[in-house]
Formats: structure tokens, sequence, C-alpha cells
């Protein structure tokens, strides 16, 4: 046998060894694919920032004929649930702090007055802070509504160009479905979760139960020990990241429109830069549990400055140079230029030589804390 | 057993166990350290107060009107024009993500303006939805101000029909942060309550030292509360280690009583412990403690309780989900507490809401502890 052979069979026997400490717990096995399943689905139907189905309240001194136009146009708006009708202040205050209304419309008495004579009628809406930024976004409909109103008062038709207006169109997505924009960007949430889980445990699961002397003593080569780490996580989020392009494709109808080779070739160095990630933290961490907690701390963080709960471009300047740090930024991007955008393969080059990058580093990193933990 | 409770056991175990706490280092960090970290990166990276969109401009037009309305974007408070070119150039940036929107102000637009008409392009980057209805509205808002403006320095600007004017109660200037922070504290909360005590007492599990523990006197009721009182004392402390960073770094406004904020805090502490507890119980190994922690405590707290997503916009099987995560009911008034002031009314039933589920939490986790001793 040459010394390549000997090497392979040494790196075989260890990747052995890792799959089955991963695999062995039949609990683990489930909660390997389970849960980043349902964390797709459940989190694809939640996480949406549209704002739907809310309550409005209505408070009319006027009941005029303006008044009444107005509140029939809000009642047949899409985004509105019902309208809940209110006798007074306390009344408007007591639903806006039981937050039984999002916003609450006050109509003046000289509301269909003023319409009548062609003045400026004057509609006052009240939301709720603690929830602004949906409130925002409510307040941009019923600003809509109000114009609309004010058109057809006029005897207009509903967006009557007038002096001119804007043409919209919303490439890759254009209803605006946020569905399509959640699903890609999950791809990276939910794969570095599960790479992370289980490269953050790999060495100090050793060192708990006492078998890191036992693999130091071993007749093994450090590249062959971390290759060995490398793997089991590498192929869970493979097949993990298998089962979302399935999922996304068949079951929620989401198309891939790059190439599926680009699709693996990102995961790839994604996953590597977060391999780096778990087994540097596990090589500091004396107890799983620092493990653990080692990994969650990055993890959100990661997930937070990728872009996806919030842009990037709103941070303030020095953290989106930290985030120029995070393989999830990047991964983000691609996924969704590769999901909605037919991503060409420069433009997913461009994002994943970061990724390369990150992964050398944190990849060199682990491996010198490794040997300094070995010697 | 009808052994009463025994106050000097229960001292001499809860001394146990917060020297346990106290001499890992690490828990301190996790406690004092972690919360600080998630609260500043919550507080800075979480705004969705959009600042200023990167944009292309396509002007075909030569004409003094596209010009002047060129300028009006590249002067709007709400874009940046990085860029201006064909049409083709910009959606291939479109494509790699350095754009968010095109702008096109057709051939023909000063004409067309002339006449009080001209129609121009928004072509938005449709793959982050939020961005592109924020581009579309602020398009048409820019060219409508323009046209206004130059209506009525030709004189003749027809008064709107109907204002709607927006009045935010408070949080009058609508800074997303003020209602981010005090959510952040409640998953600070749970990270405490649910994450960390999962966890350690997994590991007890693991280790096998829950059943040394067992074979003592010790009631199952006293070895529950010296498990879970280390913990509430270090969810408090951490709560109002955020709460005086939310004040003092974030200047978020505090208008209720500290008194109705220990209270929440308390009963939502309670639940998170207990389920917390009740996971450790059920796992007993601090793999799939972890897992199953991170998958029903704290992802749900995050992404189901209301704190960055509207809740009543979900499909309605999800709002049905939602009902079960505990942190759902914590949000809203630690919300209130924070910018609204003390409304008791709101407090209380969330309140016994929560309770409800720390009991159930806790009876799960006396049962299963109970039936794998014996």
């Amino acid at each position: 046998m040459n010394k390549w052979q000997a090497s392979f069979t040494r790196c075989w026997a260890m990747i052995v060894k890792e799959m089955w400490a991963v695999l062995r717990d039949p609990r683990a096995r489930l909660i390997l694919v389970v849960p980043p399943i349902l964390q797709l689905v459940l989190f694809a139907s939640a996480a949406t920032l549209e704002v739907t189905n809310v309550d409005i309240g209505i408070l009319d001194h006027d009941n005029g004929p303006a008044a009444r136009e107005f509140i029939q146009q809000l009642a047949g708006a899409r985004n509105i649930h019902a309208l809940v009708p209110l006798a007074s202040e306390d009344d408007l205050a007591h639903a806006i702090d039981r937050r039984r209304v999002l916003c609450a419309i006050v109509l003046g008495p000289q509301f269909s007055r003023d319409a009548a004579a062609h003045r400026t009628a004057t509609a006052l809406a009240i939301c709720d802070g603690r929830r602004s930024n949906s409130a925002q976004i409510m307040g941009g409909y019923l600003a809509q509504i109000a114009t609309n109103t004010g058109a057809a008062l006029r005897g207009l038709p509903p967006d009557a160009p007038g002096n001119g207006g804007t043409i919209t169109r919303h490439m890759f997505n254009p209803n605006l479905d946020f569905l399509h924009f959640v699903l890609p960007a999950l791809v990276a949430t939910v794969a570095s979760i599960s790479a992370l889980s289980v490269s953050g445990q790999s060495v100090a699961r050793e060192r708990e139960l006492g078998s890191f002397d036992q693999l130091m003593v071993a007749p093994l080569r450090l590249p062959e020990i971390l290759i060995g780490k490398m793997t089991p996580p590498l192929l869970v989020g493979l097949f993990n990241a298998t089962l979302y392009l399935v999922v996304i494709t068949q079951l929620f109808g989401v198309p891939l429109t790059g190439s599926v080779f680009a699709y693996y070739f990102a995961t790839l160095f994604y996953l590597t830069a977060n391999i780096g990630i778990g087994i540097t933290l596990s090589s500091v961490a004396q107890t799983q549990q620092q493990a653990f907690l080692g990994v969650f701390l990055v993890t959100v963080p990661m997930s937070l400055l990728s872009g996806f709960s919030a842009p990037v471009d709103n941070m303030p300047h020095w953290l989106q140079i930290v985030a120029l740090a995070d393989p999830q930024m990047y991964m983000v991007d691609v996924m969704e230029g590769l999901f909605l955008k037919a991503m060409p393969f420069a433009a997913v080059l461009a994002n994943v030589w970061p990724l390369m990058a990150i992964s050398a580093v944190t990849l060199t990193v682990a491996t010198l804390l490794f040997r300094s933990r070995m010697e | 057993m009808s052994t009463p409770i025994s106050p000097r056991r229960l001292r001499a175990m809860i001394v146990k166990e917060s020297l346990q706490i106290l001499r890992d280092p690490s828990t301190i960090l996790i406690a004092f350290v972690l919360p600080i970290v998630l609260l500043l990166i919550f507080g800075y990276a979480l705004n969705l107060d959009t600042g200023r969109t990167r944009i292309g401009l396509a002007q075909q037009d030569g004409g003094e009107a596209a010009a002047s309305l060129a300028l009006a974007y590249r002067n709007s408070r709400w874009f940046t024009v990085v860029e201006s070119g064909a049409v083709p150039a910009l959606k291939d940036d479109l494509v790699a993500g350095t754009l968010r929107g095109i702008i096109v102000i057709p051939q023909d637009f000063s004409r067309q303006a002339i006449a009080g008409k001209g129609t121009i392009e928004a072509i938005t980057d449709g793959s982050v939805p939020n961005n592109a209805a924020f581009v579309a509205t602020y398009a048409e808002g820019v060219r409508r101000e323009w046209a206004l403006d130059r209506a009525a320095e030709r004189g003749h600007q027809p008064p709107p029909p109907i204002d709607l004017e927006l009045r935010n109660w408070f949080n009058p200037g609508s800074i997303s942060r003020h209602f981010l922070v005090p959510g952040a504290i409640a998953i600070v909360m749970t990270i405490i309550g649910s994450l960390l005590t999962a966890l350690v007492v997994a590991r007890e599990w693991e280790r096998g030292t829950m059943e040394a523990i067992m074979a003592t006197p010790l009631l199952m009721g006293e070895l529950i509360a010296t498990k879970v009182l280390p913990y509430y004392v270090l969810g408090l402390g951490a709560m109002t280690v955020c709460t005086v960073v939310s004040l003092v770094l974030f200047q978020v406004p505090f208008q209720g009583s500290a008194l109705a904020l220990f209270a929440i805090a308390s009963c939502y502490l309670f639940c998170a412990l207990g389920q917390g507890l009740m996971i450790s119980a059920l796992a007993r190994n601090q793999f799939v403690a972890s897992q199953i922690a991170l998958l029903t405590a704290f992802l749900p707290s995050l992404l189901l309780s209301g704190f960055i997503y509207e809740i009543s916009s979900a499909p309605l099987w999800v709002q049905m989900v939602t009902r079960i995560v505990p942190a759902r009911y914590l949000i809203p008034s630690l919300q209130t507490v924070f910018l609204a002031g003390d409304d008791w009314g709101l407090f209380l039933p969330n309140m016994a809401v929560m309770l409800l589920f720390g009991a159930g939490f806790f009876a799960i986790t006396v049962r299963a502890t109970k039936r794998r001793v014996a």
C-alpha cells in the first residue's frame, strides 16, 4: 500500500466513525431532517411584511355622503378585514390601546361639506405606533384609498393619470409574492443552522466525553481528522439543500430559474464556510454547552446581518462592513438570484468567491486551534 | 411522599445550584454579555425604516422636462442614483443586486409633460418585495411632487379632494427601533429561560447527576424549584441589563412602571423556564435538547410572535400555531409597557395565559421525570 492509499483508508475510517457519531441516535437522525423542513414550511408562511387582514376603526362625526363614500371604499379594500365603528374619542383610544384596531380614521363634522364645496376635506388616521412598521404600510394603503375616494367624489376614474403617472413593472416576481422572496432566503438560514449545529458539536463532544485523547493518540494525521469532522455536516447540509430544492420547486411551485450546478456550487462553499466557523467554535469550547451557545451566538447575528429580515442598506455603515464577513449575506443574494432572477454564473461567482475566502480563513483558524488543542 | 417541604434543604440546594452557575464563567457570559450583544445587533441591524435605495436612471429623452425630473430623482432623499445608462445594462445590475430599481424617463416625455401628461416607468427588483414596493411608491411620489411643483409654477394647482393626515400614537416618529428593542428583550428572556435551562438540565441527565440528586430525600417540587430559581434570577438580571441598554443607548421611551415590567417578565420567565425544563426532561441529550429548544422556543419567538411579522397577515393555520407560542403573549405587553404605559387590562389576560402555559409545562416535566426514573 502506498502512502496515499493508506491515508485514504485512514480518512475513510474517520469519516465512517464521524458519520456514526452523528447518525447513531435515532432522535438525532430525525432532528437533522424534520426540523429543517418544518422551519421551511412554517416560517415561509409566517414571514411576511405585508399587512393584510387588519381591522380599522371608524369614528364618523360627519355621516354625510362623502364620508359614506370613503367608508364604502375602505370596506371594499383588499387589505382590510373589518371596519369597527367607534362611538367616541374614548372608544377610539380604548380600541387602539387594546390593539383591537391597527388604525382608526376620524372624519370631522365638516368632511362632507368641505368635499361638496370642492375644498380639501381632511380626515385623520390615528395608528398604533407600537406596530409602527405595519402602521406605516397601512397608512400607505389608506392614503391611496383616500385619493381614490377623492377622485370618485369628483367623478373621475379611480387612478386617473391626470398629469402623468408611473407605470410600475416588478421584475422577477411580478405580483410581489412574499413567499418567493422568503423561501430562497430560508435555504441560506436553515442550511446554516444545521451545518453549524453539527460541526459545532464535533470537537466539543469528544472533549466532554473524553474521547479527544483517544483521537490524539490514534494514528491519524491532522488533515485526516479534519476531513472526517467536516464530512458529516457537509453531507447533512447537501442532503438538506437537495430536499429544499425539491420542496421549493415542487411543493411551493417557485421555479429554479438559474442552473442546478450553480445551486450546488454555491451551497458547497457556503457549507464549508459555516463548517469552518463551527469547528473553530467547537475547538474553543470546553463543553458541548459552550459550543452550542457559541454556535447560537454567531447564528443569530449571521441571520440578522444577511439582509433577509431587514435590508443591509438600512444598517449603519460600520455594521455594513461587519456584514461583509457574513457568509449568509452572499448566500441570500445567490439564492434569490438563482431561484428568481436566472442569475448567470458570472454573477454567482462574484458572490461565491467571498464564500471561498471566508472558508479558507475559517478552516485555517479551525486547523490551527485544533492543532493547539492537540499539543 | 408525605415529607413536608424543608426550607433548609431547599436553601442548601439553591446555594448549590447558584454556585454551579457562578463557577462556570461561560454562564455569566451568556447571561450578561450575550443579551447585550444580541440587543445591539437587533437594535442596529434590524432597521425597517428604509433609508436611501440604490437606483439606476435611464433617461431616454433629452428635453428640459426630462432633465428636470432626472434632477428631482438625483436630489430625492429616498434614492441614490448610482448609475445612469441604457435599460439592458441597468437590468444586468438589477440581476446582480447592485441596483434595487430602475427609473425610465421615456422618449417623448418632455413633449408630453408640456401637455400636462408624461408617464415614466419604474422597474423594480421584485425578488425583495418590500424594497420593490417602496421603490414603486416613492418613484411615483417623486414624480407627482415634481409635477405638482411645475403646475404650481405655472399657477394652477388643484387642491387634493381628500387629505389624510397620519398620526402615530406611542411612537410619533414612527421609529422601528422603538418597538423592535422591547421585542428583542423578549427574545433574550427566551434564550435564558428556555434555551439555557434546557441545555444545562439536559447535561445533568446526560451525565447521570440528575439521578444522583433524585436519590436524595429531595422532593420533586423542591428539585424543580431549585433548578428554576437561579435561572429566574439570571433571567431577571439579563432583562434589567437589556432595559438599561435600551433606555440609555437606544433612547427607547419607558412610559410604564418598573413594577409592571417586573410582573410581566416574571410571568414569562415562569413559562419559559417551564418550557426549558420540559424539553430537557423529554430529550435528556444535549444535542437533541438544543435543537428542540431552538426550534420550539427560539425561532417561534422570533418569527411567530408578532415581533417582526404581523400575525394577522399570516395564513389562518399559522395564526392558530401562534396561539401556542408563549412569546406572542409577552411582546404586546412589553411594547405597551415601554411605549404606551401601564394598561393592566391588557397585561393581566396575557399574564394569565403565560402562567397557564407555564403550569402546563411544569406538569409535563413532573410526569416525564417520574416516569423515567421509576
